[in-house]
């Protein structure tokens, strides 16, 4: 049965990054992006990571989308181990894992027409990429249908996200991946962007894989959550229950730090959260 | 409303105008600027002839008018020469791996570290002095400067999330580099350019002046200075006219680079 086999599996990932010698003498020191990471992501979840910038998520994501390879460990997509592939082996990959990324400024290609950007996934698989696809998925994201003849610098934030979305549906993939979508955005239009992956990713029946690096926005999102430190997961579970009974020390942190109405009209100013933040658990 | 900037306006100015007399010299000059006429041999300027005339009795300005030609034609050539190779392998050290990419950049060190002139004269002295000599060899010469910069530019857009999207997409390194990193660094080809193009400029005149470039009789700035020497004292004004106009066009080319530079460079892009 298709729906038993997990969407992603994530098998003891590490990732290691050697950095420039810097003795003759001594070995050339090595960041540890990723050490040992193993998670499953079932087939339509929608799966949050959540940790704080320069933990390893973007890597973790990379390595997901083979767009970069682990050090050692596995990853299986469907069912297909996905790991030192080459790349004319990853079509089925290519064609049902899709990206959106965090900064909507940098991934348009500023020399490209909203529609050829938009139409790219589908060219480079060899789909008919009409024009009349490209217009149903601007329209999919809530822009309208002229939007295709022009350059990304004419958006705004939001609407550049929007086009960004509507790439990454282009090839109609069953997994989509959204790294930090919301973060770079202002938060008039966070929401808006929050409910049209969540509108998106329920009509089109997709896997989401959703990372940030603030956990209400993914308890918005998703159904589970992992929660990663220092390259590794200190804790998974459902969303719900890691917000309300946070087991590890770190997320316990990452919980009281957020910012509530509560605790806001309750007097709480920024130095009680940092206070918070920082007291041991 | 976008403020001008003036580089951009000067350069843009003095090189349309360097531009113009080159096309006007194909239709008209004062004079045919070949025609020899030992009765007037170095005639003071005069409204017959503006910028008077050279040893032969050459109009002068007819000389510099026909000259703009050989000075742009060089430049175009030299730094055509210069783009095709250079850009490509810029690239390409940008998106291969790192030993390879050291390669590149290490033999592209080795052409940096010779002499351009010295090139250019083995080349004459090799293949024969003409035009075409002098121009293979000035864009030999600046294959490096071309290959460094783009190879910069290009692996910044490596770096960007849109190449990244492009990979997750499933496009090959390839289609890639002509896609996305080309269009890109379109800005750097054109700063770049134009100054190689002012440095080519000034390289003709030094090669046709030292008898390593244009022979005669085809005008040249650089042969017209040469030839020059033997009047500095008597005629200062014939090297004052083509060594003007090298001047002139060398400052053009540089502001019209210093100009677009400005005009592209993204951290000046409040300012605009």
């Amino acid at each position: 049965m298709p729906d038993q086999v997990p969407a992603i599996q994530v098998l003891d990932v590490v990732r290691d990054y050697p950095r420039p010698r810097t003795s003759l003498l001594r070995p050339a020191p090595v960041v540890h992006a990723v050490r040992g990471v193993s998670l499953d992501v079932k087939q339509g979840e929608r799966f949050g990571i959540v940790g704080e910038s320069g933990c390893g998520k973007s890597t973790l994501l990379r390595i997901i989308a083979a767009l970069d390879q682990p050090t050692s460990g596995h990853v299986v997509v469907e069912g297909t181990d996905i790991t030192r592939l080459p790349e004319r082996r990853l079509r089925f990959l290519r064609e049902n894992l899709q990206l959106v990324f965090q900064d909507p400024m940098s991934s348009l290609d500023p020399r490209m027409r909203v529609r050829d950007i938009i139409a790219e996934p589908l060219v480079v698989q060899g789909h008919p990429a009409s024009g009349e696809r490209v217009r149903e998925l601007l329209e999919a994201v809530g822009l309208s249908a002229d939007a295709g003849d022009r350059y990304p610098h004419q958006f705004s934030g939001g609407q550049r996200q929007r086009i960004s979305i509507a790439r990454a549906l282009a090839p109609r993939p069953r997994i989509l991946i959204a790294d930090e979508p919301v973060s770079a955005l202002d938060v008039s239009v966070r929401a808006q962007v929050l409910n049209l992956i969540s509108d998106l990713v329920d009509e089109l029946d997709l896997t989401l894989v959703f990372v940030s690096h603030d956990l209400s926005v993914v308890k918005h999102v998703c159904d589970r959550v992992a929660v990663m430190h220092a390259g590794q997961i200190v804790e998974t579970g459902y969303t719900g229950d890691v917000y309300a009974a946070p087991q590890h020390a770190y997320t316990q942190r990452l919980v009281s730090a957020i910012p509530t109405l509560q605790r806001a009209l309750s007097g709480a100013t920024t130095s009680d959260l940092l206070a918070t933040k920082g007291e041991p658990a | 409303m976008r403020r001008l900037n003036p580089s951009l306006v000067a350069g843009g100015v003095i090189v349309g105008i360097i531009v113009l007399m080159a096309l006007v010299s194909f239709i008209w000059t004062p004079y045919d600027a070949t025609f020899v006429d030992p009765s007037i041999r170095l005639a003071k300027p005069s409204w017959e002839h503006w910028f008077g005339t050279d040893k032969f009795g050459r109009d002068v300005l007819s000389q510099i008018m026909v000259g703009s030609r050989t000075t742009l034609f060089v430049g175009v050539v030299a730094v055509g020469v210069a783009a095709v190779i250079g850009v490509p392998l810029g690239i390409l050290a940008a998106m291969v791996r790192r030993w390879p990419s050291e390669f590149i950049m290490r033999a592209n060190d080795l052409v940096l570290a010779f002499p351009a002139l010295l090139l250019a004269i083995m080349f004459g002295a090799v293949f024969g002095a003409s035009t075409l000599t002098a121009m293979i060899a000035i864009g030999i010469a600046s294959v490096p400067s071309f290959a460094r910069v783009i190879r910069s530019g290009a692996l910044q857009v490596m770096r960007t999330e849109y190449v990244l999207a492009a990979r997750a997409a499933g496009r090959q390194p390839w289609p890639i580099a002509v896609r996305h990193v080309l269009p890109n660094v379109t800005s750097l080809i054109t700063v770049q350019a134009s100054v190689s193009f002012a440095i080519a400029v000034l390289a003709e005149a030094a090669l046709s002046f030292l008898g390593f470039g244009t022979p005669p009789p085809t005008p040249s700035w650089g042969r017209m200075l040469q030839e020059s020497q033997e009047f500095l004292f008597s005629a200062p004004r014939l090297a004052i006219f083509p060594g003007v106009a090298i001047a002139i066009a060398v400052l053009g080319f540089n502001l019209l680079g210093d100009g677009l530079r400005d005009r592209f460079d993204p951290k000046l892009e409040d300012r605009r």
